[in-house]
């Protein structure tokens, strides 16, 4: 089986790669990328001119809710929207309903994506048993079940002697910890940004600083073991000038950020729907000088990586007091939008930093393979559309779940077709895209 | 007394609902000030009873325990001549079973013209007039707002002062916690009085500045040369949150005496939105005090709700035609 990419510009920062090329495609991986490659029987898939063929995108951050929530979402809908959303591999947090802290669970994930045969799936399993921060989880077990990363994520792994072991066991397996940094003393029963906004509004505050602690720690932490360790969701300035501090002193430590973090601010708690319980996510949206922190920080390099927390909650969930409501929005379908509206299309990034923001990076935290379309690598790409301007409709999209700040946005930057393994899983224009 | 400018220009109320001092421009506040006025006479009848809200029907939705606020309302209700309904929610069987919003569809299944809530939860009420189609009225949403409690503050402040702008007003207490805080600085401060806001740093709403108002944690300067002084409850809890070690240190540093008010003003009066806590953030003898207006601030509650309900029903009338 050959499919032949033929046209397009093709951005692949880890094979320096930046041009007019075609790809071939055979057996799933790649056979060649070059120019005028013949057809010679194989597929033709016509990209047009000002397309982009990436290196597949990985979410490094996703809720796939299965087992236990599959009211909000299902491995097979959570896929269903990643390669809609043109990533062709997602991992998914733990804190599914039970918490995987077991290879069962997690033979159970892989089992529905094997099913579901669209993006590839990276279990990140709990560090502690049900993520309760008391016991360590069988790390070795989980690992050769298929677990990539280990988290307690939706908490921090909660006292800095558990993060200590965590980070020397997972180390020795070649895991990292994903750490979801937050004090919960000093988050308490807030619900929103400590600021002006939450002020007015009368919502309990979660300060930069409950980030910023946790990650400080895990700083000093990650030092002290040699381990890798990755900070889930950063949207403090704090937390940035912490992780450019520990980058600059060697340190093991890597970022990533939400497309929510680096577009929105407290502001969306007012404006266009106050108290709207889509503004509503954990860390919460900051204030304008931690935005633009983030911004800064994916634009000089020290942020590494784009993960959308993906965090689907049921429509019932969301339509109820700001206290109430849960933390969390969909992610994996507005991503590739706001990235190039927001950062490409703004000037901030190019389309090498792109591509490494959202597929060779997060590969490479996760230790896992993608982010290079070298030969032999598996056949995983992203097609992309910079021009096309896309309306983003909540109803329309193919998460279980619709919580979503940004329905109605209008976002220059589109995701064209999804391959994984050499097969095309997802396709927005049918006719267009192939012949 | 009071001059043109305090007299208002605008006979209507421009939403439907009444969610917060904040969507409310100086005329409306006027207006609501002066409509009060008429109705603080029907109280002082033989027969306190005029046939306004005849044939409609308000329902009074608390689901946080409340004395004042709920009678406050019930009377002004009767008094216009309006069926009502008062349920008392308790918070805990509402975790267990249905959401607010099917609470109140629900209750609008019954077809009520205005529904009276006040809820724990910041946003409430605004959730509601997203989503119902029965008129809101907030009574306390969490610790966000309280419209109608800043709005017989107003009143009460102005029945003596004449006016509002220009004062000198001091507020005391837990300002983090309190709706009363932030419904009466968004009315004050839209009706030009000089706002002082008062209460120890670990009680302070983030950016309290940016409010509008001057900010201080000694209460001497708070109370130098005010006219108003409004003093804010302390909840007995604020000690497990490590706001405050101890009511006692809590009177010694902010509590009213009668030394501390001898720098106010002559004629200051001395306002709590209830229910007090003596000896905490207030001397007995200044509460039960010449200056105390306190009890007055009852009386009036009623005759500003009865001016917002006889307002929002008129707002109702004008959009069915």
């Amino acid at each position: 089986m050959k499919l032949l990419l033929r046209g397009g510009r093709v951005v692949d920062p880890a094979n320096g790669r930046d041009g007019e090329f075609d790809v071939l495609v055979e057996d799933g991986r790649i056979a060649r990328v070059g120019k005028g490659i013949p057809a010679d029987g194989a597929d033709v898939l016509e990209i047009r001119r000002g397309w982009i063929v990436a290196p597949g995108f990985v979410d490094i951050h996703v809720h796939l809710r299965e087992p236990g929530q599959e009211h909000k979402e299902t491995v097979a809908t959570g896929v269903a929207a990643a390669v809609a959303g043109g990533f062709t591999a997602v991992a998914c947090m733990p804190n599914t309903d039970p918490v995987n802290d077991h290879p069962g669970i997690t033979e159970l994930i892989l089992r529905k994506a094997a099913e579901a045969k669209l993006a590839r799936v990276y279990p990140i399993g709990a560090v502690s048993i049900g993520s309760r921060g008391e016991q360590l989880a069988e790390l070795g077990a989980q690992k050769a079940a298929g677990c990539v990363a280990f988290s307690d994520d939706g908490r921090p792994v909660s006292t800095a002697l558990l993060m200590r072991r965590a980070l020397e066991y997972a180390g020795m397996l070649g895991a990292p910890i994903i750490d979801h940094c937050e004090d919960p003393s000093l988050k308490g029963d807030g619900v929103a940004h400590e600021g002006y906004q939450a002020a007015v509004l009368g919502l309990r505050g979660i300060p930069g600083a409950a980030e910023s602690v946790m990650v400080e720690r895990d700083i000093a932490l990650a030092e002290l073991t040699g381990a890798p360790v990755h900070v889930a969701h950063m949207s403090a300035r704090q937390s940035l000038r912490a992780v450019r501090d520990g980058k600059s002193r060697g340190v093991q430590v890597t970022c990533e950020v939400a497309p929510h973090h680096f577009t929105l601010t407290d502001e969306a708690l007012e404006r266009p729907i106050r108290y709207d319980t889509n503004a509503k996510m954990n860390p919460p949206l900051r204030e304008a000088a931690d935005r633009d922190a983030m911004l800064a920080g994916i634009a000089d390099g020290t942020v590494d990586a784009i993960a959308t927390d993906h965090a689907p909650h049921h429509a019932d969930e969301k339509l109820v007091e700001f206290d109430r409501a849960p933390f969390g929005i969909v992610g994996l379908e507005t991503a590739v939008p706001l990235v190039f509206d927001r950062l490409v299309h703004a000037g901030r990034i190019g389309l090498t930093r792109m591509v490494e923001l959202l597929s060779v990076n997060p590969a490479r935290v996760l230790r896992v393979p993608g982010g290079s379309l070298a030969d032999g690598a598996a056949a995983d790409l992203t097609i992309l559309d910079p021009d096309e301007r896309v309306t983003i409709r909540a109803a329309e999209l193919k998460s279980k779940s619709k919580n979503t700040p940004f329905d109605g946005w209008t976002l220059r930057g589109s995701v064209v077709a999804t391959i994984v393994g050499g097969r095309i899983v997802y396709r927005k224009h049918r006719d267009d895209a192939s012949r | 007394m009071r001059t043109s400018a305090d007299i208002a220009q605008t006979s209507r109320l421009r939403s439907r609902h009444l969610l917060g001092i904040a969507d409310l421009e100086a005329e409306e506040i006027r207006l609501i000030l002066d409509t009060a006025e008429a109705m603080k006479e029907i109280g002082t009848r033989p027969i306190k009873k005029v046939p306004t809200l005849r044939g409609r029907t308000v329902v009074n939705l608390f689901f946080e325990p409340s004395t004042r606020t709920r009678t406050s309302f019930e009377v002004a209700e009767k008094r216009l001549s309006a069926d009502t309904l008062s349920i008392a929610v308790a918070t805990s069987s509402v975790t267990k079973g249905e959401t607010l919003l099917d609470t109140v569809r629900n209750l609008e299944a019954m077809a009520p013209d205005m529904i009276v809530m006040r809820h724990s939860s910041s946003g409430a009420p605004h959730l509601l007039a997203r989503l119902c189609r029965s008129a809101i009225i907030n009574a306390g949403d969490g610790m966000h707002e309280h419209p109608t409690q800043a709005l017989l503050d107003a009143f009460t402040i102005r029945e003596h002062k004449g006016r509002l702008n220009g004062l000198k007003v001091a507020i005391v207490g837990d300002l983090q916690h309190s709706r009363v805080l932030r419904s009466n600085v968004l009315l004050l401060n839209r009706m030009g009085a000089e706002v002082w806001a008062c209460g120890p740093a670990t009680l302070l709403p983030a950016e309290l500045a940016r409010f509008g108002v001057r900010v201080t944690t000694s209460i001497d300067e708070a109370v130098d040369g005010a006219d108003v002084v409004m003093m804010l409850r302390i909840q007995q809890e604020r000690m497990s949150g490590h706001y405050i070690p101890s009511t006692r240190e809590y009177f010694t540093l902010f509590g009213l005496t009668p030394e501390r008010l001898r720098r106010a003003r002559p004629d200051v009066i001395i306002m709590h939105p209830g229910p007090m806590n003596r000896g905490v953030e207030i001397d007995s003898d200044v509460a039960d005090g010449p200056y105390s207006v306190i009890l007055e601030q009852v009386a009036n509650g009623v005759a500003v709700r009865m001016a917002v309900l006889y307002l929002l029903a008129g707002h109702e009338a004008d959009t069915e035609r």
